[in-house]
């Protein structure tokens, strides 16, 4: 089976990326570059498929050069291959742009049977690309999977059930497919220390522009319809109010602030 | 590449670099601005440059016309046959948007109950409603609607398309920007007009929470944009609508439909569900045990609300993911949220930050999760919780009489 994984770096949230108030600059205290959580779901989602059902793991990332440290987690994790998109073209891609320079990168790849992205990345927090690029690739998608049931690679069908608002839907289709994962689908692994060490040491092919073929125009802040005007800190929240008193006093104060703000009717 | 650095006009002041949030510009050894591999085209380190040293290229138009395209559109969700409350909302935001802009405003409703629908839509002052028909459309599925929208849009050419942020509306607006090839805005929570550009300013947050973004699309049409529902005012029904209803031929068939969709297995925890509700009661890692959940889930049903959960909650097995809050669960925005021993972990609070109102219910003073909360209550939470349903059982009664 060949798996295609897309996987993102994105700001640690730990980093806290805030806006100074006053001066209006960004405060960028010890920002540190991870795998973007729900693409770690997605890495060990294509590695639990390759156990299963046997094949070859590849992932691929677009992003700038050291975006192959997140590369280099999904090696020791233990998929197969890695590939970087990166070039200076492609800076300012929005998803549209993101998702086609992708769709490029695994056409690349040759025939594939799954491409497995995370349900959306914890910067941008938009959830386009997977549904872009399944697009672009005219592969069938399946959304928020919280568990692949089965894969018939005789019949050449998937079914996975889908976590939507009000419950699970299950589905099935045909491959090849995308998919692109919630957290519950499994717990990823931690890659051991000898893993670490040979990930390290692996030369990643880096393909740009020239690479992909693709019409230049649509790379990079050309290819890319949106564009950001303003950048702000929301307003900071009001109250932090802390109500004083023993238990029933203090819940009867809360009540009271609840019902008479009408935030609560009763 | 777009950014361009007038080394003439650079002071080597390093304001752009301040402003940065990407690492994508430095002051090299000349002394003077440079681009690095990490810009994002952003575009802050021009705002702030007092030189004049930096200039972003103008974007290329597209050769398309795009004041062929009018009037803004909203896509009708629907599941089970039962309209999303979004769409409603969309309508009302929506037309305020057209009244501005001195256009119509339409919507789009794909199904197999269309003609039903329309007349619920109808009612929320739309001027045109494109009503697409079919057996096979019952259901949504991403191929077969966003079939459909694409060809109602061709057809009558929006130049803004509204949809709600909900699982489905991220699922098919996704996949319909890419067919369109135009800007999509994800899970807005503000939208506005550009009265001298026509443009439509899309406000988001991003960063979970941390900054907001307001992001336009000048090139292309239509607009699109995915908007976090609840957020915008649900509209009044209109008295007498005076509506257009357009019946479009589907350009899909039967055969279209790629996915089969085998079985739907409802979540029963509680009765309402997260993304839904107007209260949410959550609880964290202080909650100690799963059997706890059920005094939460008491004072949900008290409020009509639903249970959410922390991260640390659901790792530790208490409550099924479907109901986790915070950056690797649901994006959450209630009128009132409850958090039960929960400390405030910048994950969680990522989820939920937004929220109108929040209690939090912590005995550590210093929890982080005081300073995101409305009111606070340093306290016991087994000795608070129970408490809470006391006093709110008791008020009730007493209205009840």
């Amino acid at each position: 089976m060949k798996i295609v994984v897309c996987i993102k770096q994105v700001p640690s949230t730990e980093a806290r990326v805030q806006m100074d108030p006053i001066k209006g600059t960004l405060i960028r205290e010890g920002v540190e570059s991870v795998v973007n959580p729900f693409d770690e779901y997605a890495i060990e989602e294509g590695i639990r498929l390759k156990e299963r059902y046997g094949g070859e793991v590849t992932v691929i990332s677009m992003g700038p050069p050291q975006a192959r440290e997140a590369l280099k987690t999904a090696l020791a994790m233990g998929a197969d291959k890695a590939v970087l998109l990166s070039d200076r073209a492609f800076a300012g891609s929005d998803t549209l742009a993101t998702a086609y320079t992708l769709s490029l990168g695994i056409k690349k790849l040759g025939d594939i049977d799954i491409v497995i992205c995370g349900k959306q990345a914890t910067d941008g927090d938009t959830a386009q690309v997977g549904p872009g690029l399944a697009q672009r690739l005219n592969l069938r998608q399946i959304t928020y999977v919280s568990k692949i049931r089965e894969i018939n690679l005789k019949n050449r069908k998937i079914t996975a059930e889908r976590l939507i608002e009000s419950g699970t839907q299950v589905v099935s289709t045909a491959l090849p497919a995308l998919i692109t994962v919630v957290k519950d689908i499994n717990q990823p692994r931690i890659p051991n220390i000898f893993s670490i060490k040979k990930a390290t040491r692996a030369e990643i092919p880096v393909w740009g522009m020239q690479d992909l073929g693709g019409d230049p125009k649509d790379f990079g802040f050309d290819g890319s319809p949106t564009q950001v005007v303003r950048i702000f800190t929301p307003p900071p929240r009001q109250g932090g109010e802390i109500i004083q008193g023993e238990v029933p006093e203090a819940v009867a104060k809360l009540i009271e602030a609840l019902t008479s703000r009408n935030i609560i009717n009763l | 590449m777009a950014l361009k650095v007038i080394k003439e006009n650079c002071t080597g002041c390093g304001l752009c670099v301040d402003v940065c949030a990407y690492s994508g510009i430095k002051i090299n050894d000349e002394g003077v601005a440079e681009v690095t591999e990490s810009c994002i085209l952003c575009g802050q380190c021009v705002d702030v440059c007092p030189a004049g040293a930096l200039m972003m290229e103008e974007k290329k138009a597209t050769v398309e016309d795009i004041f062929d395209y009018k009037g803004v559109m909203v896509f009708v969700e629907h599941e089970f046959g039962k309209i999303h409350s979004v769409s409603f909302e969309l309508l009302g935001k929506g037309r305020e948007i057209a009244d501005n802009l001195g256009v119509s405003l339409s919507a789009m409703l794909i199904g197999a109950e269309g003609d039903s629908m329309a007349l619920e839509v109808a009612r929320y002052d739309v001027d045109t409603i494109y009503v697409c028909n079919s057996t096979w459309l019952k259901d949504y599925q991403t191929n077969t609607y966003v079939a459909e929208a694409e060809n109602i849009i061709r057809t009558y050419k929006p130049e803004i398309v509204l949809i709600g942020a909900t699982t489905m509306g991220r699922d098919f607006a996704g996949a319909l920007a890419a067919r369109l090839k135009t800007g999509l805005t994800a899970d807005c929570t503000e939208l506005s007009v550009d009265m001298e550009k026509r443009l439509l300013l899309q406000t988001r947050p991003a960063f979970g929470g941390n900054i907001m973004a307001t992001i336009i699309s000048p090139n292309r049409r239509p607009q699109m944009a995915t908007v976090r529902p609840k957020v915008m005012a649900m509209p009044e029904p209109v008295k007498n609508p005076d509506v257009q209803i357009i019946q479009v031929q589907p350009v899909s068939g039967p055969q279209d439909m790629l996915l089969d969709i085998l079985e739907f297995i409802p979540d029963t925890a509680g009765t309402v569900n997260l993304a839904d509700a107007d209260i949410i009661i959550s609880g964290g890692r202080g909650m100690k045990g799963p059997e706890n959940f059920s005094m939460l889930f008491e004072l949900a049903e008290l409020l009509g609300g639903a249970v959410g959960a922390s991260r640390a909650a659901v790792d530790s097995g208490w409550m099924p993911y479907a109901h986790q809050v915070g950056q690797t669960g649901r994006t959450v925005r209630p009128k009132l949220y409850i958090a039960c021993g929960i400390s405030g972990a910048i994950q969680h609070l990522a989820g939920m930050q937004t929220s109108e109102n929040i209690v939090a219910i912590n005995k550590d003073p210093d929890a982080p999760i005081f300073k995101v909360a409305t009111f606070g209550i340093v306290g016991d939470l087994f000795k608070v919780v129970p408490e809470l349903i006391r006093q709110i059982k008791g008020k009730k009664q007493q209205t009840a009489c």
